[in-house]
């Protein structure tokens, strides 16, 4: 959807009264921990998952995460696990491809999978009345996918398809340049979704070898909403989880930094408005300064209508209907990257106002005001993560990967409160190298060059 | 801005439609989302729906007027005005609306459709008087200051250039749009065109504004962890305060009978994947042969997805295509869509591709459906709904979308019913009628001619 609406820009002045009392209620006593419980459930045979019970709705999801994904694809092989996350649900056990899809359909039951570039994961969703069917369903894509000649070719076709419609796509073109150029000898570097060549070069063979290597029991976490209790779980972990192999192949991605240079590249393409990304170093997940970079890009360029990017680039100077920075961190490298969409005549003036704002925050930090309503906005919001059950899934399972225990949303926003002013300066100080920044520009920009 | 053509996604229709018709698995005498409902005495209508899930609410006001309201010649009015609510009131500093919000970790948006236009937050109950608040002060207290509109102007410039300059699909889309509506106002695109959203002033923006926000053109509802018996009182003190207008009609030039099928092609030296499409009038839920309306939303079901006779022929069996599918477009105040698409595979001429389509459409045309089918799809529908009622936002979309264009509570609540009792003879009276159309607009995007 990417952002909507409008925003946001400094004025001052008058106030409304009511709101300006509502002000000074700063400190949040709702803690959804209350109201989401959460259990660890360990099957007989031993496989664990996160659960958070709801008899609300005859609802079941379920969420669930194989550490290593494109990243491991071999060399040549781009875009392997996202091709392989496109068949699993083809055809498997006795099941062809359409019987598979009608069997789908016909239980109402959602199943998708999905690759990273850590991760290869995938959701189930079922009512709770064809809730052993669905799982088992499940089962057979994870422990017999057929990969039959059929199937395979179709989803090479659509995946070739869809690499030829991100040919006219200026976002897609910038985002894989700026991911190459930050990892030029890394595959972090390389395309989830592959290149052409490589998606042709993928057998039939690299796909089952993928699937038996990959998925294992002592990779994989799990994490289940709605209508089930742990008994009834447990059983089903074991039916559905249990056939897989005890552990993954081995298979590690080297650890590394990303490229700083003061760099733009320029990708000419004939479009009346240029895509503009940027990227450098960021700060990993278990970093102890993690927070502070966290409530540093919330008011840099991560909040919404409110943030410093947004009020230079689109509220003051109408430059940007999108403009953004976020925090990416992977397993072996950490990134913050940011984008704005700009017509081709306005490039230079974006990109210096954008250089401008990394700079500032570097030298002169926050304000006290900002860290404030940072973190007021940061920690009341919280709770708006646990709207539907596939969301809470996806954070159970976030949590198992990240390693942040078992009752972390009761503690998550005391994290938040701890961040200081010089947490946070000292992190902007760190992280934000307005002169180490590579840029990607994807249009026909005015006057901007390739710099290397 | 937002709610645009969900037809610009093909993939996205099947999912998008049931959001915005959803219902519950049928369960006798149990509804969809079982909100409660009330009016102001000022005329403005209100809908809870309950989901205590978390001690949060998504808050929201939809009026009652689309960019097919705007007057001839002032395209984008209602999506340009959509921006300037984020600007200042008589009370609060452009951005404060926002900055307060935030402060309070709420998080917002807006969106602007043919037919209405929406504002949201997401907040914590116990901030929601705040937020109802400062959404009833814009409602009335909007000031339109030059120094915010220009620059405004140029971000919707940019967001224009994003949505469709750099797209070609979407381009293709705004000509579609513009050829299958001769004279409905949903020719025009949502944003604007690009001379009419320059010419736009002040004055233009403000008579809209006077003329349509007000409270008894608005709907207000909040879904999760409150009661109609708690809203009410806030409601009755901030929404309920302001005096209801003069009731104005929603008049909008309607359709001629269409004669004559229409091609439109799009050669853009962009394109690496070509695409076909080809898109009927067709009736909604509001205007046109209205009886069909629920068998139409089956007959979408049966011949879109993973094993509909679209994508099993062409793309699995005949392999001429990487996708092809169907939609229905119901949820509109004015006339509805019908359409059909198509991506070829690599070698495969858009002429064959076109003539495996036009025969599936003769096929369901001329022998109809299957009871099976039927029964398959109606259990998929009904299934949706009872999903639907997992997320706090999509009750409030679904109820939101259905009250501003004229349609019930009622309508909702008894969706599942309604699709449930869609019989095979009606299905195929449905299709007949739709489908046997002539007048149809036929799209083809494909890369510019070498050389």
């Amino acid at each position: 959807m990417g952002m909507m609406g409008t925003g946001v820009t400094g004025a001052g002045g008058r106030r409304l009264l009511g709101a300006a009392a509502f002000l000074l209620a700063g400190v949040f006593a709702l803690v959804p921990a209350r109201a989401i419980e959460i259990q660890r459930v360990v099957s007989p045979g031993g496989v664990e998952a996160w659960l958070v019970e709801d008899h609300t709705n005859p609802i079941i999801s379920v969420r669930f995460s194989f550490d290593g994904g494109a990243a491991l694809d071999p060399e040549g092989r781009e875009g392997l696990a996202e091709m392989v996350s496109s068949l699993l649900d083809e055809g498997a056990g006795d099941l062809d491809s359409q019987a598979f899809q009608r069997r789908l359909e016909d239980l109402a039951v959602r199943l998708r999978f999905d690759a990273g570039r850590d991760t290869f994961g995938g959701h189930l969703r079922t009512l709770t009345k064809n809730r052993d069917a669905a799982f088992d369903l499940l089962r057979l894509a994870l422990t017999a996918p057929r990969f039959d000649d059929e199937p395979v070719s179709r989803i090479r076709d659509q995946i070739l398809a869809g690499l030829r419609r991100d040919q006219e796509n200026p976002n897609t073109i910038a985002s894989r340049t700026l991911l190459r150029a930050l990892f030029p000898d890394h595959p972090y570097g390389r395309p989830v979704g592959g290149t052409p060549e490589s998606i042709t070069a993928i057998t039939t063979g690299g796909l089952k070898r993928f699937v038996k290597q990959r998925l294992a029991r002592a990779n994989v976490a799990i994490g289940v909403v709605g209508d089930i209790t742990p008994e009834v779980l447990a059983r089903l972990l074991d039916s559905t989880f249990g056939g897989l192999p005890e552990r993954a192949a081995p298979g590690r991605v080297p650890e590394t930094k990303p490229a700083a240079s003061n760099e733009i590249i320029v990708v000419t393409k004939p479009v009346p408005q240029s895509a503009i990304v940027f990227g450098q170093e960021g700060i990993k997940r278990d970093d102890p300064d993690f927070y502070a970079a966290f409530v540093m890009n919330y008011v840099l360029g991560g909040g919404g209508f409110t943030s410093r990017l947004y009020g230079e680039v689109r509220e003051k100077r109408g430059l940007a209907y999108s403009v953004y920075s976020s925090l990416y961190p992977l397993d072996r490298a950490a990134l913050i990257l940011g984008g704005a969409g700009t017509a081709n005549a306005r490039v230079a003036e974006t990109l210096s106002v954008v250089r401008e704002e990394w700079r500032r925050l570097a030298a002169g930090g926050l304000t006290v005001n900002e860290l404030a309503d940072a973190k007021t906005y940061l920690t009341g919001s919280f709770p708006l993560r646990f709207t539907s059950s596939g969301r809470i899934a996806s954070m159970l399972v976030g949590m198992q990967r990240d390693n942040l225990g078992i009752d972390y949303l009761e503690r998550r926003n005391s994290y938040i409160e701890a961040v200081t002013l010089d947490d946070v300066n000292r992190v902007a100080r760190r992280i934000l190298r307005a002169d180490r920044l590579i840029v990607v520009v994807v249009g026909e920009p005015d006057g901007v060059t390739s710099v290397r | 801005m937002r709610v645009r053509l969900r037809r610009a996604w093909p993939a996205a229709c099947a999912l998008a439609l049931l959001l915005l018709a959803p219902g519950p698995e049928g369960s006798a005498g149990a509804g969809v989302f079982d909100p409660e409902t009330f009016t102001l005495k000022n005329g403005m209508a209100v809908v809870v729906i309950p989901n205590h899930r978390v001690p949060v609410v998504t808050h929201m006001v939809w009026y009652k007027v689309g960019s097919a309201d705007e007057p001839p010649g002032k395209s984008g009015t209602a999506h340009f005005l959509e921006h300037l609510m984020f600007k200042g009131t008589r009370k609060l500093a452009s951005g404060e609306f926002s900055r307060i919000l935030a402060r309070n970790g709420g998080r917002e948006n807006a969106f602007t459709s043919h037919d209405y236009t929406g504002y949201y937050q997401s907040i914590a109950v116990d901030r929601l008087e705040m937020v109802m608040e400062m959404e009833a002060d814009r409602m009335t207290n909007l000031v339109f200051d030059a120094k915010e509109v220009e620059p405004e102007r140029q971000v919707i410039f940019e967001e224009r250039r994003n949505r469709t300059g750099n797209n070609p699909s979407a381009l293709l889309a705004e000509h579609v749009n513009a050829t299958l509506y001769l004279n409905h106002p949903y020719r025009r695109p949502i944003i604007g065109w690009e001379h009419e959203i320059r010419g736009l002033t002040i004055a233009d923006l403000m008579s809209f504004y006077r003329r349509w926000y007000v409270p008894n053109n608005a709907i207000l509802v909040v879904a999760g962890d409150i009661t109609a018996e708690k809203l009410r009182p806030l409601a009755e003190k901030t929404y309920g305060r302001i005096p209801a207008a003069p009731a104005r009609p929603r008049v909008r030039p309607g359709e001629p009978p269409h004669r004559a099928a229409r091609r439109v092609t799009l050669k853009d030296p962009r394109v690496r994947q070509p695409s076909w499409s080809r898109t009927f009038l067709a009736p909604s839920y509001t205007e046109g042969a209205t009886e069909h309306v629920y068998a139409l939303q089956v007959l979408a079901e049966i011949l879109g997805g993973a094993t509909g006779p679209l994508y099993r022929s062409l793309v699995v069996e005949q392999k001429l295509a990487v996708s092809a599918g169907a939609y229905f477009e119901p949820d509109r105040l004015g006339p509805g869509t019908f359409g059909f698409y198509a991506s070829p595979r690599p070698g495969v001429s858009m002429e064959k591709l076109e003539a495996a389509m036009e025969a599936e459409l003769a096929r369901v045309v001329d022998k109809g459906v299957t009871g099976k089918e039927a029964r398959r799809a109606k259990g998929r529908l009904q299934a949706e709904a009872v999903y639907a009622r997992d997320s706090l936002g999509t009750g409030a979309r679904v109820l939101g979308g259905a009250l501003a264009i004229g349609l019930t509570v009622e309508d909702v609540e008894s969706w599942p019913e309604r699709i449930g009792a869609v019989t095979v003879p009606e299905i195929n009276a449905a299709a007949r009628d739709v489908l046997g159309q002539a007048a149809s607009v036929t799209a083809l995007l494909l890369p510019a001619d070498k050389g």
